[in-house]
């Protein structure tokens, strides 16, 4: 890597992103019979990622990691709630400052054919970031670009000219991390941002975001479905079910000792494939459907597929509360801590 | 992809998906039989500029009827552009060379229109792209019945019940509020179940899935492939799915096909393949495999070097630069061979049991 860019200075105590009460909702139309509503895509959902820290984001497909992903990037802005960044509320920040923050956090898109542009080329796209911020000199950008594309496997030489139809969903993939690199940002938010690569270029991805991270103290916010890699990567996890935070805490403790019935559920359906047998063990899937977001169940969102439920979870909303030093669960009846 | 171009089948009116028997019209291909699909010797390579990007270089495999073929392995080693090529979906500056045949009859070099009605009647497709493969202005539920009525001549109420039943069937929770959105108003997971859909409403014979679990969580992943595997022992119906979770892979798949550089280099039933692996490529991937027991930032163990330029292969083993067991004999192609019973590798050296 070369520079490292010079950073608004930071407390110790006051973290690198303080996201606070976000709401996100969408109203739907209803046609054909069907009533409007609102999908509750993210609920009052609140955390801090400190500089240099990894935070995991898990959760069912639907439960809002994408939504909340993208309320802190700001587009769409979330409904309500507040996002702190390097000390300033991104939500009230006009355009022009919110595009000079943006400087110093990248996001890695779910999708990684969509978010490339399909007119430009694997150089342009990877030099766009560089030239918007003002690396100045073609020459230092044009190295540079080079540099970015090794990083993440990619042959300047075979790659550079090409455009993103010519390349395959991995290779659109790290064309997409290269981006997100190139400033050297503060925090980094990856939406499945390793899942269309093989598993050694997805190591080689992830020893590149742990190398930036130890050097540089970059951050992550990292959302992915494969549980094993976020506990590998993540100091701590938060679980997301139906728009609202049920668990978060260090990795280490969650997935040792999970305290709520939803995230026990989420690691037992696991599938696990025998290192040394190459047996694979077919998962326990969680029972049940998931609820609607259109009209998620009262009290708490999980109870009309959890074991433990009572009346209790439908009355009353469960708050999160600390378990253990920096643990935080939502539930009326958490599992005990020895596991 | 347009839900036209890609052109759906018919889909006999008032009969359900699950209640069609597998003796309907479906010789049985399973066994020593010829296969469903027979593929010999594939290639394809690309035209950019002066150069050729050889993406499938030699493709040999065979998938009968009812089974499950998956194929994993590198990124950019062809898996994808393999399967294109018999869709007949590459663009104009491919050359396919070699032999896919389908129920015997040939698809290389099919004509359009002819391929065009295969397409969907007889082989489906789950792209790995998303938003190349819906329509962003066309609610889901427009773009499912048109696949559903593409072909078969049901009432617009009848193509809605049988969207609605299609989306049950891939889990999505509350399908019929799903058909007046959006694609962008679906999370990414949903968004593939709906691609799924649309995929089962033809009642293909061959359902090729690429990535299509991909950003799906494990309980609806499991789901999903509990679904298929139903499917297949129903309908008779062969699954090729392409993945690059290995996991996914032994758990489902009957046979397996590792490719790297354009090439197979590794195929067995998915049992001896994890168990009795050969390849130091299969192993490295293994290796790799994201654990739980690892703590957090724990490094990842990681293979030096890169995967080689397609538009200049090398002569010998293409993984040989970034093989611990490479030596001079390396520099000669390994031949890919069957050698131990169902078990095919392309190593001068192959991993011993154990190792
Ligand atoms: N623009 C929108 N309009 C209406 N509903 C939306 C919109 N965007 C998201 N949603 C809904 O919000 C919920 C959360 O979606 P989101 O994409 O955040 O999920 P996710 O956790 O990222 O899922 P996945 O793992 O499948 O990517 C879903 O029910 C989705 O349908
Ligand atoms: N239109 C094209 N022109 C030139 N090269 C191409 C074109 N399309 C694909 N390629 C190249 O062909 C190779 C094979 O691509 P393919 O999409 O099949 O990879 P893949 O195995 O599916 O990888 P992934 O797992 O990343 O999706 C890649 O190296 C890619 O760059
Ligand atoms: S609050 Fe009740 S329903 Fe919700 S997870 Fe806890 S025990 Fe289960
Ligand atoms: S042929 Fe040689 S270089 Fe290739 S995988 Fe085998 S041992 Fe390694
Ligand atoms: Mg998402
Ligand atoms: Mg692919």
């Amino acid at each position: 890597m070369t520079t490292v860019h010079e950073r608004p200075t930071e407390t110790s105590e006051s973290p690198l992103l303080r996201a606070t009460n976000i709401v996100q909702e969408f109203s739907v139309r209803g046609a054909a019979g069907l009533k409007s509503g609102v999908v509750h895509a993210v609920s009052d959902v609140s955390f801090d990622i400190h500089a240099g820290e990894t935070l995991g984001v898990v959760g069912e497909t639907g439960s809002g990691k994408s939504t909340l992903a993208r309320a802190i990037m700001q587009s769409p802005r979330a409904k309500s709630g507040e996002v702190h960044f390097q000390g300033t509320d991104l939500t009230r920040l006009r355009r022009r400052k919110l595009v000079a923050a943006r400087r110093q956090l990248q996001m890695v898109f779910q999708d990684p054919f969509g978010s490339l542009n399909p007119k430009w080329r694997v150089s342009e796209l990877v030099e766009e970031p560089l030239v918007g911020y003002g690396t100045s000199g073609s020459n230092g950008r044009r190295q540079r670009v080079r540099e970015l594309l090794d990083l993440v496997g990619l042959n300047p030489d075979s790659y550079g000219r090409r455009r993103p139809h010519e390349l395959s969903g991995g290779q659109c993939q790290r064309v997409a991390i290269a981006r997100a690199i190139a400033l050297q940002p503060a925090l980094i938010v990856c939406d499945e941002a390793v899942s269309s690569l093989d598993v050694l270029i997805q190591a080689q991805v992830l020893n590149l975001f742990e190398r930036l991270r130890s050097e540089l103290g970059l951050s992550y916010l990292f959302i992915s479905h494969d549980l094993a890699l976020v506990k590998q990567i993540s100091d701590r996890v938060a679980v997301l079910h139906l728009g609202q935070l049920c668990e978060i805490g260090p990795s280490e403790g969650i997935y040792r000792a999970p305290r709520h019935p939803y995230t026990a559920a989420l690691l037992a359906s696991i599938p696990t494939l025998g290192a040394g047998s190459g047996r694979a063990r077919r998962p326990k899937p969680i029972s049940g459907e998931p609820p609607s977001a259109l009209h998620p169940p009262s009290g708490c969102r999980f109870r009309t597929r959890c074991p433990r439920a009572a009346q209790k979870c439908a009355d009353e909303v469960p708050q999160l509360r600390e378990s253990a030093a920096g643990h935080r669960v939502a539930c009326h009846f958490p599992l005990d801590e020895t596991p | 992809m347009s839900v036209e171009e890609t052109g759906y089948p018919p889909f006999p009116a008032g009969e359900t998906l699950l209640a069609r028997t597998p003796d309907r019209a479906r010789p049985d291909q399973g066994g020593a039989a010829e296969p469903l699909l027979e593929v010999t010797d594939l290639r394809v390579q690309f035209r950019r500029g002066g150069r050729r990007v050889n993406a499938v270089n030699g493709l040999s495999y065979r998938l009968p009827a009812g089974r499950m073929l998956a194929i994993i392995g590198e990124s950019g080693s062809g898996k994808s552009v393999s399967v294109r090529a018999l869709m007949g979906l590459l663009p104009e500056t491919a050359t396919i060379t070699g032999s896919a045949r389908f129920d015997g009859s040939e698809l290389v070099g099919l004509p359009e229109p002819e391929m065009r009605g295969r397409r969907g009647a007889d082989i489906a497709m789950v792209f790995q792209d998303p938003t190349r493969s819906l329509n962003p202005t066309m609610k889901i539920g427009l773009q499912i019945t048109e696949a559903v009525r593409a072909h078969a001549d049901m009432d617009r109420n009848a193509a809605r019940d049988r969207a609605i039943e299609l989306l049950q069937l891939v889990k999505l929770p509350v399908p019929e509020r799903r058909l007046v959105e959006y694609p962008h108003q679906l999370s990414g997971g949903m968004r593939q179940r709906v691609m799924i859909a649309i995929a089962l409403a033809a009642e293909p014979r061959l359902l090729i899935a690429d990535e299509a679990t991909t950003a799906l969580d494990v309980t609806t992943q499991a789901q999903i492939m509990e679904l298929l595997l139903e499917l297949q022992e129903r309908l008779g119906m062969a699954v090729l799915m392409i993945s690059h979770d290995l996991g996914l892979a032994a758990t489902y798949a009957e046979d397996v096909i590792v490719m790297y550089a354009g090439r197979a280099v590794e195929y067995a039933p998915a049992g001896t393949l994890f168990e009795h692996v050969r390849m130091p490529y299969t192993q490295a991937l293994l290796g790799a495999i994201p654990r739980l027991d690892r703590e957090p930032h724990a490094p990842m163990p990681s293979t030096p070097g890169q995967a080689p330029d397609l538009t200049a292969l090398p002569a010998g083993c293409p993984f040989a630069p970034r093989c611990t067991s490479a030596d001079e004999q390396c520099a000669d192609e390994p031949p890919f061979a069957e050698h131990e019973p169902g078990h095919w590798w392309a190593c001068w050296h192959p991993v011993r049991d154990g190792a």
